[in-house]
């Protein structure tokens, strides 16, 4: 990784940028400072994506850098891996979270372990971009929440954003990281803007982040429930309780020093995301709190999560997506009366 | 070009017959499409396949003596395993399967590292980039993709090299193949396509692999240049390889190249292939034995005497037998290891495994 000293600057230039033209920003000037990187998948080139996050790139760098391939996932993600043991850091996209499956063996058999498998002789710095989850009104095989099958692969790094500075800083570091990345976009905050400073130096990739100082419990969330769970503090403060707001951004490797960190502070967590909750990742947040911050617990980790059912049809995914009222449910039962009785006990 | 003309590119048909240079008996083939090999070529073919049998037995012979888990033999596929790789410049790339230790080992990959994997010590037990390997492939086909994108990112580098993947007739089934075929094809990626169509993928015989007039065909489908070769021919081999090479380096895009075989062995030491073939079949398979019609050809020539067959016999002999005393030696593993090689450098977590592994083998080293 490049390690560039921090521009001294007194007016920090501000952009406002939406999520997707944050990653536009960043897949360009990664373009820009290194010729190795290459960006490709379908519709990526002459299009700009389905979602625009390429728009304009293909001009830009040249149809040899910024291409459309064929319609074949499996065949992009493994002419990828060809390409970077030939010294190239690709930067692909699979259009949709569920049509990402077929390359999935590509993806867990030899993107993930080819380091492993060859003491590290052979590296694969590539980043696979995908769209992920609810909350657009997609049609079926367009809104899967997919990162577990992801996280439970040792040798992927995961990431997801929940804001376009940090889009733009985490796709600039996993396209610098020397290991394989699956970056995960969330599409339902593509469009959502912010007025931020883009910089890729002062944060890391595998670092969670406060995202709203609180003292009385901890909320953990990432990627598009981030902004839910955020709105949801919000409205908690009214009720009278301070929620911190944890954005994971790295599911893995997690982060457990900062959740913990937190969690000892506050006593009590609830983890807050849209994929199911069966072996859902709120699954490991809640065992790895159990595990280390078991005698700062004032009650069970709780987990506001999609329900175990496959992703729902556009007009019924509201009562799927976890919303502001759930995650305050949530709040409701982490035994505050009983807290009260164990704080006047001097815990 | 339009439909009607792409519909008319009839030149990308395979052959009705393999091409072959030396008949089963020794003979030449009369009228034959390819160029000889010199002989130079023809007896570093023929060394190169007395070479690689002698480590097949070796190999197999370690299974027996518990020093493999298991080995997959290339018995019978010399000429197609050596034929394909002898054909390669040193920049060129291959990317071989898990029957291909042949292969590996006549690129110029040490034996011993080589059966690594076999051995089950480590996945891959060989450095890639020293002789310009890809790790051996296990699940069919992956490798192809790889191939295409390796050489497909050499072209994008304007580097001078050709990446020449191995695979089988049960892999043209896979999903990854017809990708690995039409991303090449529609990239004009230097890559060549081997397969070794050696008639069964384990137990299931070409016929219910495929409806196709051959695999070769498989290739016109996607715009590619296809060839069909007697696959124990290890000349006419050479001559189909050497060919798809030089246009693939030209800029002439991937060649498909099907080669006829035969799997004299069972799948590895851990099949029966007793339960689903005559022994009728293999017999008329080994008479068609590809080291043995070379060696006719190349004697009734005067290229090969007594002399140089035994210097070339003792030489095999002397690298099994080395081979074999390496790997008698019990290797010494560092569990350590399982840790060092999943990121560039090691998660918390992994670094909390390692030391509880290490917590664990002291305590028990103390008991």
């Amino acid at each position: 990784m490049t390690a560039i000293a921090e521009p001294v600057s007194t007016a920090p230039d501000l952009d406002t940028l939406t999520m997707a033209g944050a990653l536009n920003r960043a897949l360009a000037d990664a373009l820009t400072e290194d010729e190795r990187v290459l960006v490709f998948g379908e519709d990526v080139g002459t299009l700009g994506g389905v979602f625009r996050v390429t728009d304009g790139l293909a001009a830009r760098f040249g149809e040899a850098r910024v291409f459309d391939t064929p319609l074949a996932e499996a065949g992009i993600v493994g002419t990828a891996i060809g390409m970077a043991m030939n010294g190239l850091r690709p930067v692909v996209e699979m259009q949709f979270d569920a049509f990402a499956y077929p390359a999935f063996e590509q993806i867990t058999s030899h993107l993930a372990k080819l380091r492993n498998r060859t003491h590290g002789r052979v590296e694969l710095p590539i980043v696979i971009r995908i769209p992920y989850g609810g909350g657009i009104g997609g049609v079926e095989h367009h809104c899967d929440s997919s990162e577990v099958y992801y996280t439970h692969t040792a040798g992927l790094r995961v990431v997801t954003p929940s804001s376009p500075a940090d889009a733009y800083a985490l796709l600039r570091q996993a396209i610098d990281c020397p290991d394989p990345v699956i970056f995960l976009e969330p599409k339902r905050r593509y469009w959502e803007k912010e007025t931020a400073r883009l910089d890729h130096h002062g944060s890391t990739l595998d670092r969670a982040v406060v995202r709203r100082p609180g003292t009385d419990l901890t909320l953990i969330s990432y990627g598009g429930a981030l902004g839910t769970t955020l709105e949801a503090a919000e409205a908690a403060q009214e009720e009278g309780y301070s929620a911190e707001v944890i954005d994971l951004r790295s599911l893995s490797p997690f982060d457990l020093d900062t959740v913990a960190a937190s969690v000892r502070r506050t006593g009590r967590a609830v983890v807050v995301h849209e994929a199911s909750r069966f072996c859902g990742y709120g699954a490991e947040v809640a065992a790895q709190l159990s595990e280390t911050c078991f005698h700062y617990l004032e009650a069970p980790v709780l987990r506001v999560a999609g329900f175990d059912i496959p992703y729902p049809a556009p007009n019924l995914e509201q009562h799927h997506l976890p919303g502001i009222d759930r995650i305050l449910d949530a709040i409701e039962r982490l035994q505050w009366d009983d807290s009260a009785a164990a704080a006047g006990g001097g815990a | 070009m339009t439909t009607t003309e792409r519909a008319a590119a009839s030149h990308l048909l395979p052959s009705a017959e393999p091409l072959g240079l030396i008949a089963a008996d020794g003979g030449p083939v009369p009228d034959p499409a390819l160029e000889l090999p010199d002989g130079e070529v023809l007896l570093r073919l023929y060394q190169g396949m007395v070479a690689g049998r002698r480590f097949d037995t070796q190999a197999t012979a370690l299974t027996k003596q518990g020093r493999l888990a298991v080995y997959p033999s290339a018995r019978g596929q010399e000429a197609a395993e050596i034929g394909g790789i002898l054909a390669l410049r040193p920049q060129d790339w291959l990317f071989p399967t898990y029957r291909d230790s042949m292969a590996v080992v006549a690129r110029g990959v040490d034996p011993v590292e080589v059966l690594t994997l076999l051995r089950g010590d480590w996945h891959c037990g060989y450095d890639p980039y020293h002789a310009n390997v890809a790790p051996q492939c296990t699940p069919l086909a992956t490798n192809t993709l790889h191939a295409v994108g390796f050489a497909h990112a050499a072209r994008i580098k304007g580097e001078d090299s050709v990446s020449l993947v191995l695979l089988g007739d049960g892999a043209t089934s896979e999903g990854d193949t017809h990708e690995a075929l039409n991303f090449a094809a529609v990239w004009q990626a230097p890559v060549v396509f081997l397969v070794q169509n050696n008639g069964y993928a384990i137990s299931v015989p070409l016929a219910k692999q495929t409806a196709a007039p051959s695999l070769a065909h498989k290739g016109i489908g996607y715009g590619m240049p296809s060839v069909l070769v007697d696959g124990n021919d290890a000349a006419a081999v050479h001559a189909v390889v050497e060919q798809a090479v030089a246009r693939a380096a030209a800029g002439e895009g991937p060649t498909l190249i099907e080669a006829v075989t035969y799997r004299v062995e069972s799948h590895t030491n851990a099949d029966d292939a007793t339960r689903y073939r005559d022994r009728a079949e293999v017999e008329q398979w080994l008479a068609r034995d590809p080291i043995a019609r070379l060696k006719q050809y190349l004697t009734d020539r005067g290229l090969l005497d007594d002399a140089r067959q035994q210097q070339i016999d003792a030489r095999a002999e002397a690298e099994a037998a080395t081979l074999r005393e390496r790997m008698n030696v019990d290797t010494e593993l560092d569990p350590a290891e399982l840790f060092r090689h999943v990121y560039a450098e090691p998660t918390a977590a992994l670094r909390q495994q390692a030391a509880e592994l290490t917590a664990e083998l002291t305590t028990g080293d103390q008991a």
